[in-house]
Protein backbone atom coordinates (compact mmCIF):
# COMPACT_ATOMS: atom_id res chain seq x y z
CA UNK A 1 0.00 0.00 0.00
CA UNK A 2 1.40 3.30 -1.08
CA UNK A 3 -0.13 6.65 -0.32
CA UNK A 4 -0.21 9.13 2.51
CA UNK A 5 -2.29 7.03 4.87
CA UNK A 6 -1.80 7.18 8.63
CA UNK A 7 -0.65 4.09 10.50
CA UNK A 8 -3.23 1.29 10.50
CA UNK A 9 -5.17 2.82 7.61
CA UNK A 10 -6.87 2.24 5.23
CA UNK A 11 -9.14 -0.01 7.25
CA UNK A 12 -12.34 -1.80 6.31
CA UNK A 13 -15.07 -1.59 8.93
CA UNK A 14 -18.39 -3.44 9.11
CA UNK A 15 -21.45 -1.34 8.35
CA UNK A 16 -24.49 -3.57 8.42
CA UNK A 17 -25.61 -6.32 6.08
CA UNK A 18 -25.19 -4.32 2.89
CA UNK A 19 -22.34 -1.99 3.76
CA UNK A 20 -18.63 -1.62 4.33
CA UNK A 21 -16.96 1.55 5.52
CA UNK A 22 -13.50 2.29 4.15
CA UNK A 23 -11.56 4.46 6.57
CA UNK A 24 -8.70 6.12 4.68
CA UNK A 25 -7.65 8.99 6.91
CA UNK A 26 -8.03 10.17 10.50
CA UNK A 27 -8.12 13.95 10.08
CA UNK A 28 -9.89 16.49 7.89
CA UNK A 29 -7.58 17.60 5.09
CA UNK A 30 -8.25 18.67 1.55
CA UNK A 31 -5.41 16.42 0.41
CA UNK A 32 -7.69 13.48 1.33
CA UNK A 33 -10.15 14.29 -1.39
CA UNK A 34 -8.33 13.06 -4.53
CA UNK A 35 -7.92 9.67 -2.80
CA UNK A 36 -11.58 9.52 -1.82
CA UNK A 37 -12.86 10.48 -5.26
CA UNK A 38 -10.48 7.95 -6.81
CA UNK A 39 -11.93 5.22 -4.62
CA UNK A 40 -15.45 6.31 -5.60
CA UNK A 41 -14.49 5.96 -9.26
CA UNK A 42 -12.83 2.55 -8.71
CA UNK A 43 -15.80 1.20 -6.74
CA UNK A 44 -18.20 2.19 -9.51
CA UNK A 45 -16.08 0.31 -12.02
CA UNK A 46 -15.37 -2.74 -9.88
CA UNK A 47 -18.79 -3.33 -8.29
CA UNK A 48 -20.87 -2.51 -11.36
CA UNK A 49 -24.55 -3.20 -10.82
CA UNK A 50 -23.87 -4.83 -7.46
CA UNK A 51 -23.24 -1.33 -6.15
CA UNK A 52 -26.27 0.36 -4.55
CA UNK A 53 -24.76 3.58 -3.25
CA UNK A 54 -21.61 5.41 -2.15
CA UNK A 55 -21.23 8.03 0.57
CA UNK A 56 -17.83 9.74 0.58
CA UNK A 57 -17.20 12.01 3.56
CA UNK A 58 -14.04 13.79 4.85
CA UNK A 59 -12.00 10.69 5.69
CA UNK A 60 -14.19 7.72 4.78
CA UNK A 61 -16.20 6.08 2.03
CA UNK A 62 -19.32 4.09 2.85
CA UNK A 63 -19.95 1.46 0.19
CA UNK A 64 -23.49 0.06 -0.01
CA UNK A 65 -23.90 -3.08 -2.11
CA UNK A 66 -26.67 -5.49 -3.06
CA UNK A 67 -26.74 -8.08 -0.25
CA UNK A 68 -28.48 -10.60 -2.51
CA UNK A 69 -25.47 -10.73 -4.81
CA UNK A 70 -22.55 -9.89 -2.55
CA UNK A 71 -21.82 -10.79 1.05
CA UNK A 72 -20.01 -8.41 3.40
CA UNK A 73 -16.99 -10.73 3.20
CA UNK A 74 -16.98 -10.65 -0.62
CA UNK A 75 -17.32 -6.86 -0.58
CA UNK A 76 -14.34 -6.59 1.79
CA UNK A 77 -12.28 -8.77 -0.52
CA UNK A 78 -13.05 -6.57 -3.53
CA UNK A 79 -12.34 -3.39 -1.58
CA UNK A 80 -8.98 -4.75 -0.37
CA UNK A 81 -8.01 -5.36 -3.98
CA UNK A 82 -9.04 -1.84 -4.99
CA UNK A 83 -7.12 -0.28 -2.11
CA UNK A 84 -3.95 -2.17 -2.98
CA UNK A 85 -3.71 -0.32 -6.30
CA UNK A 86 -5.40 2.97 -5.43
CA UNK A 87 -3.92 6.11 -6.97
CA UNK A 88 -5.20 9.66 -6.39
CA UNK A 89 -7.64 11.19 -8.84
CA UNK A 90 -5.77 13.91 -10.73
CA UNK A 91 -9.03 15.41 -11.97
CA UNK A 92 -10.03 16.22 -8.39
CA UNK A 93 -6.60 17.64 -7.60
CA UNK A 94 -6.73 20.10 -10.49
CA UNK A 95 -10.47 20.60 -10.97
CA UNK A 96 -11.44 24.12 -12.03
CA UNK A 97 -12.75 26.30 -9.23
CA UNK A 98 -16.54 26.68 -9.11
CA UNK A 99 -17.58 30.22 -8.24
CA UNK A 100 -20.54 30.97 -6.01
CA UNK A 101 -21.69 34.62 -6.14
CA UNK A 102 -22.66 35.93 -2.69
CA UNK A 103 -24.41 39.06 -1.56
CA UNK A 104 -22.84 39.54 1.88
CA UNK A 105 -25.19 41.71 3.90
CA UNK A 106 -26.55 41.78 7.44
CA UNK A 107 -30.15 41.74 6.17
CA UNK A 108 -29.64 38.26 4.70
CA UNK A 109 -26.66 37.29 6.84
CA UNK A 110 -27.56 38.29 10.40
CA UNK A 111 -24.37 36.80 11.92
CA UNK A 112 -22.03 38.93 9.82
CA UNK A 113 -21.69 41.23 12.84
CA UNK A 114 -21.14 38.32 15.24
CA UNK A 115 -18.29 36.95 13.12
CA UNK A 116 -16.74 40.42 12.89
CA UNK A 117 -16.92 40.76 16.65
CA UNK A 118 -15.44 37.31 17.30
CA UNK A 119 -12.62 37.93 14.80
CA UNK A 120 -11.96 41.51 15.87
CA UNK A 121 -12.43 42.59 12.26
CA UNK A 122 -14.69 44.93 10.36
CA UNK A 123 -17.54 43.38 8.38
CA UNK A 124 -15.74 44.17 5.15
CA UNK A 125 -12.67 42.35 6.43
CA UNK A 126 -14.82 39.32 7.28
CA UNK A 127 -16.21 39.33 3.75
CA UNK A 128 -12.74 39.65 2.26
CA UNK A 129 -11.43 36.89 4.49
CA UNK A 130 -14.30 34.50 3.63
CA UNK A 131 -14.11 35.13 -0.11
CA UNK A 132 -10.37 35.22 -0.70
CA UNK A 133 -9.63 31.52 -0.50
CA UNK A 134 -10.68 28.36 -2.31
CA UNK A 135 -12.59 25.78 -0.33
CA UNK A 136 -12.85 22.07 -0.88
CA UNK A 137 -16.12 20.13 -0.70
CA UNK A 138 -15.50 17.43 1.92
CA UNK A 139 -18.96 15.89 1.98
CA UNK A 140 -22.58 16.46 1.09
CA UNK A 141 -25.19 15.78 3.72
CA UNK A 142 -27.78 17.23 6.10
CA UNK A 143 -30.01 18.01 3.09
CA UNK A 144 -29.80 17.34 -0.67
CA UNK A 145 -26.98 19.44 -2.11
CA UNK A 146 -25.76 20.82 1.23
CA UNK A 147 -21.95 20.87 0.84
CA UNK A 148 -19.64 20.83 3.83
CA UNK A 149 -16.69 22.96 2.72
CA UNK A 150 -13.48 23.92 4.38
CA UNK A 151 -11.52 25.19 5.80
CA UNK A 152 -12.32 28.79 6.65
CA UNK A 153 -9.64 31.06 8.08
CA UNK A 154 -9.10 30.29 11.77
CA UNK A 155 -10.07 33.85 12.67
CA UNK A 156 -13.58 33.26 11.29
CA UNK A 157 -14.10 30.12 13.33
CA UNK A 158 -17.46 30.48 15.06
CA UNK A 159 -19.53 28.03 17.08
CA UNK A 160 -23.03 27.08 15.95
CA UNK A 161 -25.93 29.12 17.30
CA UNK A 162 -27.10 28.06 20.76
CA UNK A 163 -30.61 27.71 19.38
CA UNK A 164 -30.89 26.68 15.75
CA UNK A 165 -33.24 28.71 13.53
CA UNK A 166 -36.42 26.90 12.62
CA UNK A 167 -36.20 28.33 9.14
CA UNK A 168 -33.12 29.29 7.15
CA UNK A 169 -33.85 30.76 3.68
CA UNK A 170 -32.56 28.97 0.59
CA UNK A 171 -29.19 30.25 -0.61
CA UNK A 172 -28.06 31.37 2.84
CA UNK A 173 -24.26 31.27 3.07
CA UNK A 174 -23.06 30.14 6.45
CA UNK A 175 -20.10 29.35 8.69
CA UNK A 176 -19.85 26.85 11.55
CA UNK A 177 -16.61 25.92 13.23
CA UNK A 178 -14.12 26.13 10.38
CA UNK A 179 -16.61 24.97 7.79
CA UNK A 180 -18.74 26.89 5.37
CA UNK A 181 -21.74 26.06 3.23
CA UNK A 182 -24.83 27.38 1.47
CA UNK A 183 -28.32 26.09 2.24
CA UNK A 184 -29.88 24.61 -0.92
CA UNK A 185 -33.47 24.86 0.36
CA UNK A 186 -35.39 26.21 3.32
CA UNK A 187 -34.54 24.03 6.32
CA UNK A 188 -33.94 24.49 10.03
CA UNK A 189 -30.30 25.31 10.72
CA UNK A 190 -27.86 26.43 13.38
CA UNK A 191 -25.00 27.86 11.32
CA UNK A 192 -23.92 31.52 11.32
CA UNK A 193 -25.44 33.27 8.30
CA UNK A 194 -23.30 35.88 6.56
CA UNK A 195 -24.88 36.33 3.14
CA UNK A 196 -26.92 34.75 0.39
CA UNK A 197 -26.18 33.24 -3.01
CA UNK A 198 -28.58 33.38 -5.97
CA UNK A 199 -27.14 30.07 -7.21
CA UNK A 200 -29.52 27.12 -7.38
CA UNK A 201 -27.62 24.52 -5.39
CA UNK A 202 -29.91 21.55 -5.93
CA UNK A 203 -32.08 21.06 -8.99
CA UNK A 204 -33.87 17.79 -9.64
CA UNK A 205 -34.00 18.59 -13.36
CA UNK A 206 -30.29 19.25 -13.78
CA UNK A 207 -27.84 16.54 -14.73
CA UNK A 208 -25.98 15.56 -11.59
CA UNK A 209 -28.69 17.33 -9.53
CA UNK A 210 -26.28 19.05 -7.15
CA UNK A 211 -24.26 22.10 -8.19
CA UNK A 212 -21.47 21.04 -5.83
CA UNK A 213 -19.98 17.57 -5.65
CA UNK A 214 -17.56 15.97 -3.21
CA UNK A 215 -14.00 16.95 -4.13
CA UNK A 216 -14.98 20.20 -5.87
CA UNK A 217 -13.03 23.40 -5.31
CA UNK A 218 -15.26 26.39 -4.58
CA UNK A 219 -14.78 30.12 -4.23
CA UNK A 220 -17.30 32.66 -2.96
CA UNK A 221 -17.41 35.85 -5.02
CA UNK A 222 -18.86 39.00 -3.38
CA UNK A 223 -21.57 40.72 -5.42
CA UNK A 224 -23.79 43.74 -4.82
CA UNK A 225 -27.50 43.56 -4.18
CA UNK A 226 -28.41 44.64 -7.72
CA UNK A 227 -26.32 41.87 -9.22
CA UNK A 228 -27.77 39.37 -6.72
CA UNK A 229 -31.28 40.30 -7.81
CA UNK A 230 -30.34 40.27 -11.49
CA UNK A 231 -29.12 36.69 -10.99
CA UNK A 232 -32.51 35.74 -9.58
CA UNK A 233 -31.70 35.97 -5.87
CA UNK A 234 -34.46 36.56 -3.33
CA UNK A 235 -33.35 39.70 -1.47
CA UNK A 236 -36.19 39.72 1.02
CA UNK A 237 -35.02 39.56 4.64
CA UNK A 238 -34.92 36.41 6.72
CA UNK A 239 -38.56 35.78 7.61
CA UNK A 240 -40.01 36.59 4.22
CA UNK A 241 -37.51 34.89 1.91
CA UNK A 242 -38.47 31.59 0.34
CA UNK B 1 -46.56 5.95 -16.31
CA UNK B 2 -48.19 7.23 -19.48
CA UNK B 3 -50.98 4.64 -19.36
CA UNK B 4 -51.74 5.31 -15.68
CA UNK B 5 -55.38 5.63 -14.75
CA UNK B 6 -57.24 6.95 -11.73
CA UNK B 7 -57.41 4.34 -9.00
CA UNK B 8 -58.31 5.79 -5.62
CA UNK B 9 -59.40 9.17 -4.32
CA UNK B 10 -58.48 10.39 -0.83
CA UNK B 11 -61.65 11.42 0.99
CA UNK B 12 -60.03 11.83 4.41
CA UNK B 13 -56.32 12.28 5.12
CA UNK B 14 -54.79 10.60 8.11
CA UNK B 15 -51.65 11.90 9.83
CA UNK B 16 -49.20 10.33 7.37
CA UNK B 17 -49.69 8.33 4.19
CA UNK B 18 -46.78 8.14 1.77
CA UNK B 19 -46.09 6.33 -1.47
CA UNK B 20 -42.99 4.14 -1.24
CA UNK B 21 -41.08 2.04 -3.73
CA UNK B 22 -37.85 0.26 -2.79
CA UNK B 23 -36.08 3.57 -2.15
CA UNK B 24 -33.73 6.01 -3.85
CA UNK B 25 -30.32 4.71 -4.91
CA UNK B 26 -27.14 6.28 -6.18
CA UNK B 27 -27.71 9.80 -4.86
CA UNK B 28 -26.72 9.50 -1.21
CA UNK B 29 -23.40 11.15 -1.99
CA UNK B 30 -25.46 14.28 -2.74
CA UNK B 31 -27.02 14.23 0.70
CA UNK B 32 -30.23 12.64 -0.61
CA UNK B 33 -31.61 10.08 1.77
CA UNK B 34 -32.71 6.54 0.94
CA UNK B 35 -36.46 6.62 1.64
CA UNK B 36 -38.43 3.47 0.96
CA UNK B 37 -40.79 1.50 3.18
CA UNK B 38 -39.99 1.65 6.89
CA UNK B 39 -41.30 -1.92 7.15
CA UNK B 40 -39.92 -3.65 4.10
CA UNK B 41 -41.49 -6.95 5.18
CA UNK B 42 -45.08 -5.67 5.27
CA UNK B 43 -44.58 -3.59 2.11
CA UNK B 44 -43.15 -6.55 0.20
CA UNK B 45 -46.02 -8.82 1.23
CA UNK B 46 -48.70 -6.32 0.25
CA UNK B 47 -47.19 -6.08 -3.23
CA UNK B 48 -46.63 -9.81 -3.51
CA UNK B 49 -50.22 -10.64 -2.61
CA UNK B 50 -51.52 -8.71 -5.62
CA UNK B 51 -48.89 -10.10 -7.97
CA UNK B 52 -46.64 -7.02 -8.10
CA UNK B 53 -42.89 -7.29 -8.57
CA UNK B 54 -40.43 -6.24 -5.86
CA UNK B 55 -40.05 -2.46 -5.88
CA UNK B 56 -43.57 -1.61 -7.04
CA UNK B 57 -44.86 1.54 -5.33
CA UNK B 58 -47.30 0.87 -2.47
CA UNK B 59 -48.87 3.14 0.10
CA UNK B 60 -47.43 3.34 3.62
CA UNK B 61 -50.21 4.34 6.04
CA UNK B 62 -48.94 5.39 9.47
CA UNK B 63 -51.32 5.48 12.48
CA UNK B 64 -54.46 5.24 10.29
CA UNK B 65 -57.10 7.91 9.78
CA UNK B 66 -56.96 7.59 5.99
CA UNK B 67 -60.05 7.03 3.89
CA UNK B 68 -60.04 6.26 0.17
CA UNK B 69 -62.73 5.65 -2.42
CA UNK B 70 -62.08 3.33 -5.35
CA UNK B 71 -62.60 5.00 -8.71
CA UNK B 72 -62.66 1.68 -10.53
CA UNK B 73 -62.56 -2.03 -9.80
CA UNK B 74 -59.21 -2.92 -8.24
CA UNK B 75 -57.44 -5.85 -6.66
CA UNK B 76 -55.84 -4.71 -3.39
CA UNK B 77 -54.02 -6.12 -0.38
CA UNK B 78 -53.23 -4.67 3.02
CA UNK B 79 -50.25 -6.05 4.98
CA UNK B 80 -48.14 -4.87 7.88
CA UNK B 81 -49.98 -3.24 10.77
CA UNK B 82 -53.62 -3.86 11.60
CA UNK B 83 -55.01 -0.33 11.63
CA UNK B 84 -58.60 -1.54 11.92
CA UNK B 85 -59.12 -1.21 8.18
CA UNK B 86 -62.65 -1.47 6.82
CA UNK B 87 -64.27 -1.79 3.40
CA UNK B 88 -67.64 -0.04 3.33
CA UNK B 89 -67.64 -0.28 7.09
CA UNK B 90 -66.97 -4.04 7.26
CA UNK B 91 -63.65 -5.29 8.66
CA UNK B 92 -61.11 -5.72 5.89
CA UNK B 93 -58.93 -8.80 6.30
CA UNK B 94 -55.19 -8.15 6.11
CA UNK B 95 -52.44 -10.27 4.54
CA UNK B 96 -54.62 -11.34 1.60
CA UNK B 97 -55.71 -9.92 -1.72
CA UNK B 98 -59.28 -8.97 -2.44
CA UNK B 99 -61.24 -7.42 -5.26
CA UNK B 100 -62.97 -4.13 -4.62
CA UNK B 101 -65.53 -2.38 -6.82
CA UNK B 102 -65.71 1.19 -8.01
CA UNK B 103 -67.24 3.39 -5.33
CA UNK B 104 -66.24 1.21 -2.40
CA UNK B 105 -64.78 3.00 0.59
CA UNK B 106 -61.54 1.79 2.14
CA UNK B 107 -60.79 3.27 5.57
CA UNK B 108 -57.96 2.93 8.09
CA UNK B 109 -58.88 3.77 11.67
CA UNK B 110 -56.36 3.45 14.53
CA UNK B 111 -53.52 1.08 15.40
CA UNK B 112 -54.66 -2.27 16.76
CA UNK B 113 -51.47 -4.19 16.06
CA UNK B 114 -48.43 -2.34 14.72
CA UNK B 115 -48.04 1.17 13.38
CA UNK B 116 -47.70 1.10 9.59
CA UNK B 117 -50.02 -0.62 7.14
CA UNK B 118 -49.17 -1.12 3.48
CA UNK B 119 -51.79 -0.91 0.77
CA UNK B 120 -50.88 -2.34 -2.61
CA UNK B 121 -52.98 -2.45 -5.78
CA UNK B 122 -52.51 -4.96 -8.57
CA UNK B 123 -50.40 -3.26 -11.24
CA UNK B 124 -49.02 -0.81 -8.70
CA UNK B 125 -49.52 2.85 -7.91
CA UNK B 126 -48.12 5.15 -10.55
CA UNK B 127 -46.22 8.37 -9.85
CA UNK B 128 -43.46 10.41 -11.50
CA UNK B 129 -40.04 9.10 -10.44
CA UNK B 130 -37.84 11.78 -8.89
CA UNK B 131 -34.12 11.06 -8.84
CA UNK B 132 -34.95 7.53 -9.93
CA UNK B 133 -37.61 6.74 -7.32
CA UNK B 134 -41.16 7.58 -6.29
CA UNK B 135 -40.33 7.11 -2.59
CA UNK B 136 -41.81 10.04 -0.70
CA UNK B 137 -39.44 11.93 1.60
CA UNK B 138 -41.34 14.87 3.05
CA UNK B 139 -38.27 16.55 4.54
CA UNK B 140 -36.56 16.67 1.14
CA UNK B 141 -39.68 17.45 -0.89
CA UNK B 142 -38.94 14.50 -3.17
CA UNK B 143 -41.13 11.75 -4.57
CA UNK B 144 -44.63 10.71 -3.62
CA UNK B 145 -47.82 10.76 -5.64
CA UNK B 146 -47.14 14.29 -6.92
CA UNK B 147 -43.35 14.17 -7.07
CA UNK B 148 -43.11 17.01 -4.53
CA UNK B 149 -42.67 14.91 -1.41
CA UNK B 150 -46.13 15.64 -0.06
CA UNK B 151 -48.10 13.39 2.25
CA UNK B 152 -51.58 12.55 1.02
CA UNK B 153 -54.26 15.13 1.68
CA UNK B 154 -58.01 15.12 1.09
CA UNK B 155 -58.86 15.31 -2.59
CA UNK B 156 -55.62 13.70 -3.80
CA UNK B 157 -55.99 11.09 -6.51
CA UNK B 158 -53.81 8.04 -6.61
CA UNK B 159 -53.17 6.75 -10.10
CA UNK B 160 -52.50 3.12 -10.84
CA UNK B 161 -50.87 1.16 -13.60
CA UNK B 162 -53.53 -1.00 -15.24
CA UNK B 163 -53.10 -4.68 -14.59
CA UNK B 164 -53.08 -6.79 -17.71
CA UNK B 165 -55.69 -9.50 -17.38
CA UNK B 166 -54.34 -12.98 -17.91
CA UNK B 167 -50.72 -11.81 -17.56
CA UNK B 168 -50.11 -14.98 -15.57
CA UNK B 169 -48.93 -13.03 -12.54
CA UNK B 170 -51.98 -13.73 -10.42
CA UNK B 171 -50.95 -15.38 -7.19
CA UNK B 172 -52.60 -17.24 -4.40
CA UNK B 173 -53.58 -14.13 -2.51
CA UNK B 174 -53.00 -15.10 1.09
CA UNK B 175 -49.83 -14.90 3.16
CA UNK B 176 -48.79 -17.86 5.33
CA UNK B 177 -50.05 -17.20 8.87
CA UNK B 178 -46.55 -16.93 10.36
CA UNK B 179 -45.88 -13.84 8.17
CA UNK B 180 -48.67 -11.90 9.91
CA UNK B 181 -46.48 -10.79 12.79
CA UNK B 182 -47.96 -9.93 16.18
CA UNK B 183 -46.19 -6.61 16.60
CA UNK B 184 -47.52 -6.25 20.16
CA UNK B 185 -45.11 -8.92 21.39
CA UNK B 186 -41.73 -7.71 22.69
CA UNK B 187 -39.38 -7.45 19.71
CA UNK B 188 -35.90 -8.91 19.56
CA UNK B 189 -33.89 -6.84 17.10
CA UNK B 190 -30.87 -8.44 15.41
CA UNK B 191 -27.85 -6.14 15.34
CA UNK B 192 -24.55 -6.54 13.53
CA UNK B 193 -21.84 -5.08 15.80
CA UNK B 194 -19.96 -2.14 14.32
CA UNK B 195 -16.44 -0.78 14.43
CA UNK B 196 -16.93 1.29 17.59
CA UNK B 197 -18.51 -1.45 19.65
CA UNK B 198 -15.24 -1.93 21.53
CA UNK B 199 -15.25 1.71 22.60
CA UNK B 200 -18.27 1.17 24.85
CA UNK B 201 -17.67 0.24 28.47
CA UNK B 202 -18.16 -3.42 29.38
CA UNK B 203 -21.06 -2.53 31.60
CA UNK B 204 -22.70 -0.54 28.81
CA UNK B 205 -22.34 -3.45 26.40
CA UNK B 206 -23.86 -5.78 28.95
CA UNK B 207 -26.80 -3.43 29.38
CA UNK B 208 -27.17 -2.82 25.65
CA UNK B 209 -27.67 -6.49 24.87
CA UNK B 210 -29.26 -7.82 28.06
CA UNK B 211 -31.71 -5.19 29.22
CA UNK B 212 -34.96 -4.11 27.65
CA UNK B 213 -35.20 -0.79 25.80
CA UNK B 214 -38.33 1.27 25.59
CA UNK B 215 -39.34 2.81 22.26
CA UNK B 216 -39.43 6.55 22.88
CA UNK B 217 -42.11 8.82 21.45
CA UNK B 218 -39.38 10.58 19.50
CA UNK B 219 -39.73 8.12 16.65
CA UNK B 220 -40.30 8.77 12.97
CA UNK B 221 -39.05 7.68 9.57
CA UNK B 222 -35.63 9.24 10.31
CA UNK B 223 -35.00 7.26 13.44
CA UNK B 224 -36.31 5.70 16.61
CA UNK B 225 -34.90 6.68 19.98
CA UNK B 226 -34.56 3.91 22.56
CA UNK B 227 -34.85 4.84 26.23
CA UNK B 228 -33.05 3.07 29.07
CA UNK B 229 -30.03 3.41 31.32
CA UNK B 230 -27.46 5.54 29.46
CA UNK B 231 -24.63 3.83 27.57
CA UNK B 232 -21.11 5.16 27.87
CA UNK B 233 -18.72 5.30 24.97
CA UNK B 234 -15.11 6.49 25.16
CA UNK B 235 -15.60 8.19 21.79
CA UNK B 236 -18.12 11.02 22.04
CA UNK B 237 -17.96 12.49 18.58
CA UNK B 238 -16.29 11.62 15.32
CA UNK B 239 -15.70 13.21 11.95
CA UNK B 240 -18.99 12.75 10.08
CA UNK B 241 -19.17 9.64 7.93
CA UNK B 242 -21.73 7.77 5.86
CA UNK B 243 -24.44 6.03 7.84
CA UNK B 244 -26.23 2.90 6.71
CA UNK B 245 -29.79 1.77 7.29
CA UNK B 246 -30.37 0.58 10.84
CA UNK B 247 -27.20 2.12 12.31
CA UNK B 248 -27.63 2.42 16.07
CA UNK B 249 -25.89 5.62 17.07
CA UNK B 250 -25.29 6.68 20.65
CA UNK B 251 -25.11 10.45 21.25
CA UNK B 252 -23.51 11.79 24.44
CA UNK B 253 -26.79 11.40 26.41
CA UNK B 254 -26.29 7.64 26.09
CA UNK B 255 -29.70 6.94 24.59
CA UNK B 256 -29.37 4.96 21.37
CA UNK B 257 -31.13 6.03 18.16
CA UNK B 258 -31.79 3.45 15.46
CA UNK B 259 -31.60 5.25 12.14
CA UNK B 260 -34.22 4.35 9.55
CA UNK B 261 -35.01 5.10 5.92
CA UNK B 262 -35.18 8.91 6.04
CA UNK B 263 -32.05 9.39 8.18
CA UNK B 264 -29.45 11.94 7.21
CA UNK B 265 -26.77 10.40 4.99
CA UNK B 266 -23.81 11.26 7.23
CA UNK B 267 -23.33 11.65 10.96
CA UNK B 268 -20.71 11.75 13.66
CA UNK B 269 -21.86 9.77 16.67
CA UNK B 270 -20.32 6.42 17.64
CA UNK B 271 -22.44 3.40 16.79
CA UNK B 272 -23.10 0.09 18.48
CA UNK B 273 -23.62 -1.41 15.05
CA UNK B 274 -26.45 -1.75 12.59
CA UNK B 275 -29.83 -3.45 12.84
CA UNK B 276 -30.50 -5.94 10.07
CA UNK B 277 -33.04 -4.85 7.42
CA UNK B 278 -35.66 -7.14 8.94
CA UNK B 279 -34.96 -5.77 12.43
CA UNK B 280 -35.55 -2.26 11.02
CA UNK B 281 -38.85 -3.49 9.62
CA UNK B 282 -39.83 -4.91 12.99
CA UNK B 283 -38.83 -1.75 14.88
CA UNK B 284 -40.83 0.38 12.45
CA UNK B 285 -43.98 -1.39 13.67
CA UNK B 286 -43.35 -0.64 17.36
CA UNK B 287 -45.46 1.97 19.12
CA UNK B 288 -43.92 4.36 21.66
CA UNK B 289 -43.67 2.65 25.05
CA UNK B 290 -43.15 -0.81 23.58
CA UNK B 291 -40.23 -2.89 24.80
CA UNK B 292 -37.47 -4.11 22.49
CA UNK B 293 -34.24 -6.01 23.01
CA UNK B 294 -31.05 -5.87 20.99
CA UNK B 295 -29.36 -9.12 20.05
CA UNK B 296 -25.91 -9.29 18.46
CA UNK B 297 -25.87 -11.68 15.51
CA UNK B 298 -23.14 -12.77 13.10
CA UNK B 299 -23.49 -11.35 9.61
CA UNK B 300 -23.56 -14.80 7.96
CA UNK B 301 -26.71 -15.73 9.81
CA UNK B 302 -28.35 -12.36 9.17
CA UNK B 303 -27.48 -12.65 5.49
CA UNK B 304 -29.03 -16.14 5.25
CA UNK B 305 -32.18 -14.89 6.89
CA UNK B 306 -32.44 -11.87 4.61
CA UNK B 307 -31.78 -13.84 1.46
CA UNK B 308 -34.45 -16.36 2.51
CA UNK B 309 -36.89 -13.49 2.98
CA UNK B 310 -36.08 -12.02 -0.42
CA UNK B 311 -36.37 -15.35 -2.25
CA UNK B 312 -40.14 -15.27 -1.65
CA UNK B 313 -40.36 -12.13 -3.76
CA UNK B 314 -37.87 -13.03 -6.50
Amino acid sequence: MSGPFPKGLPRLEPAGLDGCLVRLFDAIDEANMPWLTALVRDCEAAFGDRLIDLVPSYTTLLVIFDPLRLSPAEARQRLSELLARLTPDEETSYAPVKELPVWYDASVGPELGRLAELAGMSRDEVIACHSERDYRVFALGFAPGFAFMGSVDARLEAPRLDTPRRRVPAGSVAVAGRQTSAYPAVTPGGWNLIGRTPAVLFDRDREGFSLLQVGDRVRFVPIERAEFERLGGDSRPMEEAR
Amino acid sequence: MSDAIDGLCVTRAGPLALLQDAGRCGVRRLGVTQGGPADQHGWAWANHLVGNAWGTPALEVTFGGLELVAERALVVAVAGADLAATLDGEPLPGWRSLAIKAGQRLAFDTPVNGLRAYLAVAGGFSAPPVLGSVSCVVREGLGGHDGQGQRLVEGDRLRVTPCRAGSGRERAGEAPPQEAIDYRQPAVLSLLPGAQVGEFSGESLYRAFNMPWRVDDRADRMGVRLAGPPLHCRVTSMISEGIGLGAVQVPPDGQPIALLNDRQTIGGYPRLGALTPLACSRLAQCLPGQEVRLKAVPSERALDEYRRFRRTFA
